[in-house]
């Protein structure tokens, strides 16, 4: 057990050994200030004289929505039309399918928003033309949008920044030649190292030592598993995602994975004191975000390690912790600690079955998806966590006696007004949505018998899990749900469009507001907000409105399931 | 009148306020409160619900009397935010009214425009008219002097007994209704319209006729409209998610879940920490124009202050008594009272009453100045005094001067004495130099007398982050030398009203927020272009308009009490936020396991307050809900405490205070009711 800790401690140590220096380099590039990857400069200009476009002309924030919506749109067309032909283009050597409309619909959308729900599995599902051209291609643009329009805040709240926000093109090209690309390749060699396909093969016939036929697929796939994991995407190659064998063979390169997918949500708090020249900013935020995650991980760790009480009643040995459902390699820790960081960072790829988790496990990763903003997706992370800031800000500016600001910029009606709504907007999708299901599924069940594998109570989790991931743009899923129908395919398609742009377009748009403003200069009665009581602060208003808010409906699901096991 | 009895429920405002809580549950008037206005919607629910009941008995909606209490604790809960909101205009308006009380209606004597008079009432006064007041008589209505001086004794305003003189153009020609006119005969211009004095403007603002939310209650009733809508969310989802587990919820026990956990506490209270803010403003004697000028004064970076009066007390004064070698001090001091007895000056009068200290009685002196002839200060000699009968001239003034009458002489003037001017001035006094028969007597050293406790308070206002300036027509280097003794942070030295101006313009340039007092004409632009201008009572109509405040005390220092009221009533808004957000982590281990644990017995595990049955642990939530309103209004109406100990100590003290305590004390206050109601059912 202890080396299973020892384990997990040495991937969380080694990705802060490795954040820090990273966020320094994020705020060197994006200031444009000399760094190493200069060389990389021509290749930039090339494609921006492609596209028409000056990288040294700044936007405001409106501006910025506008080139950010813009490319989306395009992006979903170029999407829908690949996954609706796939099966007429070239590289499908397994002569898969098309997809069926709500399907694509679902699939673009999913991996537009960074989200990577899978209604579909890759193997039978998806060609290799699809899977790069169009997912691959998608995982990378996605992340480095949401690393963009981060910057685009970063930007708004130095001081004096006024309307010169930077350029939206050239944040989001350097994002993708200067930090994820190089990234991506150097995981991918080492996943091709450890034995991850990388090929245009298709299935491959083995007999196994038990005596069975089966077919291995096989394709492109570490060049596909790296930018998953560090672009917080999620979405694997094969159906298992990182419990397939080739997707995910050994602990190392568990590992990597893991290190590779918490990298840049971390880095980017980082780079926020780099780029702000305040480094204790940057330490509350990272030090919210870790108390936020350790409270989440330990019970989780705790009950996955303590093993199954009623698989123990069996007499089945429970000294390796809760099995079922989780992969010999990877064991008990390793799975608990993928399993939390895949979830309150919108990731959302597994290594074992969240579905056979412990309830309090699963009501963990339920609570990081609901929060999502411990850390949280490649640049939308810290938007989120910067809405709850204003609220935050607000209460406590209060509280000292004088009308709020962040920053030395006042909070006032408007920028509260986009706040509440975007803080609302999450409870709002996920509860609705796990309503109106379990409405349809309580009225007719057995018409919908097949959604559910079980019923009862983890039957209500797997539904709370599906809208929670779709609106958490997280992705994963609980298993055991049913969701490649109409009803899923579409209702968690519009959940993941509105939890995708509303909540970059919120923070955007305060940032934006708060640049404009006149600062005020700091004084010893202003409020500062890089203290250790204002991370509290900050942390309880998470807890209050991003936790609190789904206590009865955690109570039905994992909390009535733990109270029944144990 | 400045110290009405501090008592917050006088029987005779609770028994109005009563009312006045009925009254307020009409909707039109509660629906600009979205928290309340929901929560009066679940009480007419629960009446619909309760009523049916009594028609059809359904037992999955529990007993009636169930249902029936739980609609009579949701109707408290709206008569207690609206007895808040009530109990606070009510003392408000008390206050404001024994203000008024001193303008009822007098006689009043016109004068037309041909030179006559005319007995009128002083309600029948119109703005620009021109009235007449005699020694005796009470002053009509607020009017500007336009010609004559008076004593005025203006206790009924202020409450300071000292009369004041007011006189016909210059900074002090203001008068105000209900004072009274000590001596002498003033003639006046009516300067406001009846009902528009700001007085009239107070009154209505407090009564909510004309009272607007300002832009922070707006910010914070969004911010606490979107909680409230979270719990909408919550609690309208929780319907199908209790059917799909087979736990029917009953009307009543949605509701008490939602009426509980929407922010009801801060949302009952928020007007009546308003409203309060404003009375306890007027109850340190200042009007305010809006209830925006409050909040603005906590934010205040910068307070511009007048010297005099403010950080000095008047008039320079004589502060040591330094004889020259040789002489000793008792005949020095003796020597200098009687050189000063027949001296009108300030400066005179304050070496008299120093040398009171020093044992040396004027009355004494006296008969020695009999048959002395009185020397006047002219600007040719700078110097004044008496040539006693017995020939002695006495005479003190500024060193020069009798350093040369001293040389002229043919006398000694000696080095120490010297040397004690020059530490003199360059201590930022004035020395006096006394002679007797041209010979140096000693200097007597005049200091400007700073208030004490003044540097403490500059001290205080320091660490609220404010910075003070100091405005005086002193020299630079007396000013500065005032400027340091006193704690300002820094001054304006031969000050100009255009002075304030651009350093009031140079702030705002720079984000900052301004707060001056002024009285005079010339300074109107200045405080109108401030953030929040405290116009002395005493001034003329002009900054009285420009100004957002008028001070009825005429006291400069009112601006410390003004921005630590601006403070407090932010303060109290965000600690009875956090204290009613964090309320709701007890509420929800109340009522969630109360709602489930009949269909799901597991869940009984959350019930870790041990209540006894899911019907009591609702009825206690409601009942805890409603009873903290009240428990609150003291608090709301007096305002949190402001401590001057740096932002983030104070908002850690307040997060351990309301914060964790709004945790704890729910869950003790919810677990006794539960016990209390268990007696009962």
């Amino acid at each position: 057990m202890t080396q299973e800790l020892l384990g997990i401690l040495v991937i969380f140590g080694s990705t802060l050994l490795l954040a820090v220096p990273l966020g320094r380099y994020l705020a060197t590039i994006y200031r444009g200030d000399k760094s190493w990857s200069d060389f990389l400069a021509p290749l930039e200009r090339l494609l921006f004289r492609f596209g028409g476009v000056n990288p040294a002309k700044d936007m405001t924030w409106p501006q910025h929505l506008v080139a950010l919506l813009t490319i989306n749109v395009a992006w979903f067309g170029w999407a829908m039309l690949v996954l609706c032909t796939q099966g007429s283009l070239p590289l499908n050597p397994d002569h898969n399918p098309s997809m069926t409309p709500d399907q694509a619909f679902n699939t673009a959308i999913s991996f537009l928003v960074n989200c990577n729900l899978q209604h579909y599995s890759g193997e039978s599902g998806a060609t290799y033309f699809s899977q790069l051209f169009a997912i691959t291609f998608l995982q990378f643009v996605t992340a480095a949008t949401g690393m963009a329009a981060c910057v685009v805040v970063f930007n708004a709240l130095r001081d004096g920044a006024g309307d010169k926000l930077g350029n939206f093109y050239n944040y989001f090209v350097k994002s993708i030649t200067r930090v994820l690309l190089p990234i991506a390749l150097g995981v991918a060699l080492v996943l091709v190292g450890q034995g991850t396909p990388m090929n245009w093969a298709g299935k491959a016939s083995i007999v196994t030592v038990q005596g069975d036929s089966v077919s291995v697929s096989r394709g492109p796939a570490a060049a596909m598993i790296a930018i998953k994991e560090l672009g917080t995407n999620g979405g694997g190659f094969f159906g298992a995602n990182s419990a397939h064998p080739l997707e995910n063979p050994t602990y190392l390169t568990n590992a990597v994975e893991n290190v590779a997918l918490v990298l840049i949500p971390f880095a980017l708090v980082f780079a926020l004191g780099y780029y702000l020249r305040r480094p204790r900013l940057s330490y509350m935020v990272f030090g919210v975000m870790t108390v936020g995650f350790l409270l989440l991980l330990a019970p989780t760790v705790y009950y996955e390690l303590h093993g199954n009480p009623a698989i123990a009643r069996m007499g089945v040995d429970q000294q390796l912790g809760a099995l079922e459902g989780k992969e010999m390699r990877f064991g008990a820790a390793a799975s608990a600690y993928w399993g939390i960081t895949n979830t309150v960072i919108s990731c959302g790829s597994v290594n074992s079955m969240h579905d056979s988790h412990m309830p309090i496990s699963g009501m963990a990763e339920l609570l990081g998806m609901m929060t999502n903003a411990f850390y949280g997706g490649v640049g939308v992370g810290f938007l989120n966590f910067f809405v709850f800031v204003i609220i935050a800000v607000f209460i406590a500016g209060l509280m000292v006696g004088r009308t709020p600001e962040f920053l030395g910029r006042k909070i006032e009606a408007r920028e509260m007004k986009i706040a509440v709504l975007v803080a609302l907007l999450h409870p709002l999708l996920i509860l609705v949505g796990t309503a109106l299901s379990a409405h349809l599924y309580t009225g007719n069940p057995t018409e919908y018998a097949g959604w559910l594998a079980n019923p009862g109570y983890h039957g209500f989790s797997e539904m709370l899990y599906e809208f929670t991931s779709s609106a958490a743009n997280n992705g994963s899923g609980f298993e055991g749900l049913g969701d490649n129908t109409p009803w899923w395919n579409i209702s968690t398609g519009v959940v993941m469009l509105l939890a995708r742009y509303l909540p970059i377009i919120g923070p955007v748009a305060i940032a934006g507001l708060l640049a404009r403003k006149q600062p005020v200069p700091e004084s010893a009665g202003t409020l500062r907000t890089d203290t250790a009581t204002f991370g509290v602060l900050v942390l309880f208003v998470i807890w209050i409105i991003a936790a609190l808010a789904f206590f009865p409906a955690l109570a039905l699901g994992p909390l009535a399931e733990h109270f029944t096991l144990y | 009148m400045a110290t009405q009895s501090p008592s917050l429920f006088q029987p005779a405002l609770v028994r109005e306020a009563i009312g006045q809580a009925f009254v307020k549950l009409d909707p039109r008037t509660l629906v600009r409160n979205p928290v309340m206005f929901t929560v009066e919607l679940g009480t007419a629910v629960m009446l619909v619900v309760t009523l049916g009941l009594l028609a059809r008995p359904d037992a999955a909606q529990g007993s009636f009397g169930y249902n029936f209490t739980v609609f009579v604790v949701l109707l408290l809960t709206l008569l207690f935010a609206n007895f808040a909101e009530a109990i606070a205009e009510a003392r408000g308006k008390a206050q404001a009214d024994s203000l008024r009380k001193t303008r009822q209606d007098t006689p009043a004597t016109l004068r037309l425009d041909d030179g006559t008079l005319e007995a009128v009432s002083s309600a029948g006064l119109r703005k620009g008219q021109v009235f007449v007041v005699e020694a005796g008589e009470v002053i009509p209505t607020d009017g500007e002097i336009i010609e004559g001086l008076a004593t005025i004794d203006e206790s009924a305003i202020t409450g300071e007994s000292a009369p004041v003189i007011r006189e016909a153009g210059g900074d002090k020609s203001s008068v105000t209704g209900g004072t009274k006119v000590l001596s002498d005969r003033i003639v006046a211009r009516v300067s406001t319209e009846p009902g528009e004095s700001f007085l009239d403007k107070m009154i209505a603002l407090v009564e909510g006729a004309s009272r607007q939310k300002t832009p922070n209650e707006i910010a914070l009733t969004i911010l606490l409209a979107g909680f409230t809508l979270v719990f909408v969310i919550v609690c309208v989802t929780l319907a199908p998610f209790a059917d799909y587990a087979r736990t029917p919820i009953s009307v009543a026990a949605f509701i008490a879940l939602f009426v509980c956990l929407i922010p009801t506490t801060i949302g009952g209270l928020l007007s009546a920490i308003g409203i309060a803010g404003m009375d306890r403003a007027l109850r340190a004697n200042v009007i305010t124009k809006s209830g925006k000028a409050v909040e603005t004064a906590g934010d205040v970076d910068v307070l511009l202050l007048d010297k005099t009066g403010t950080i000095t007390i008047g008039n320079r004064r004589a502060t040591h008594f330094w004889p020259a070698p040789g002489v000793p001090m008792g005949r020095f001091v003796e020597q200098a009272t009687l050189s000063s007895l027949t001296d009108e000056t300030p400066e005179g009068k304050s070496i008299v009453e120093l040398a009171r200290d020093h044992k040396v009685e004027a009355l004494a002196l006296q008969p020695q100045l009999t048959g002395a002839e009185l020397i006047k200060f002219t600007a040719e000699t700078r110097s004044s005094g008496v040539t006693l009968a017995d020939g002695r001239r006495l005479r003190k003034g500024a060193a020069d001067a009798i350093r040369q009458l001293a040389e002229r002489a043919g006398q000694a003037y000696p080095a120490e004495v010297a040397e004690r001017v020059a530490t003199v001035a360059g201590n930022g006094g004035t020395p006096l130099v006394l002679s007797e028969n041209d010979r140096v007597l000693g200097v007597v050293e005049l200091q400007d007398v700073i208030k004490p406790g003044i540097r403490e308070r500059f001290g205080r206002l320091r660490s609220m982050g404010i910075k003070t300036v100091m405005v005086t027509g002193d020299n630079p280097l007396t000013a500065k030398f005032i400027a340091e003794k006193a704690g300002v942070d820094d001054f304006i030295a031969e000050a100009k009203p255009e002075d304030k101006m651009q350093y009031i313009r140079a702030e705002q340039r720079l984000g900052r927020l301004v707060a001056m007092m002024g009285d005079g004409t010339n300074d109107a632009p200045a405080l109108a272009q401030a953030d929040v201008g405290v116009a002395m009572n005493s001034g003329t109509p002009a900054a009285k308009e420009a100004g957002n405040m008028v001070d009825l005390d005429n006291d400069p220092t009112k601006l410390i009490e003004v921005v630590e009221i601006g403070k407090q009533l932010l303060m109290t808004r965000g600690t009875l936020t956090t204290f009613s957000i964090a309320n709701d982590v007890a509420k929800y281990f109340a009522i969630v396991p109360a709602l489930f644990m009949a269909g799901i017995p597991a869940l009984g595990a959350l019930n870790v307050m041990g209540l006894q049955s899911p019907q009591s642990a609702i009825l206690s939530a409601v009942i805890f809900n409603a009873i903290i309103i009240p428990a609150l209004v003291p608090l709301a109406l007096n305002g949190v405490a402001y401590k001057p100990i740096g932002a983030s100590a104070l908002l850690r003290r307040n997060l351990l205070i309301y914060g964790l305590g709004g945790v704890a004390v729910p869950f003790v206050g919810i677990k006794l009711i539960d016990v209390v109601v268990g007696w009962c059912m």
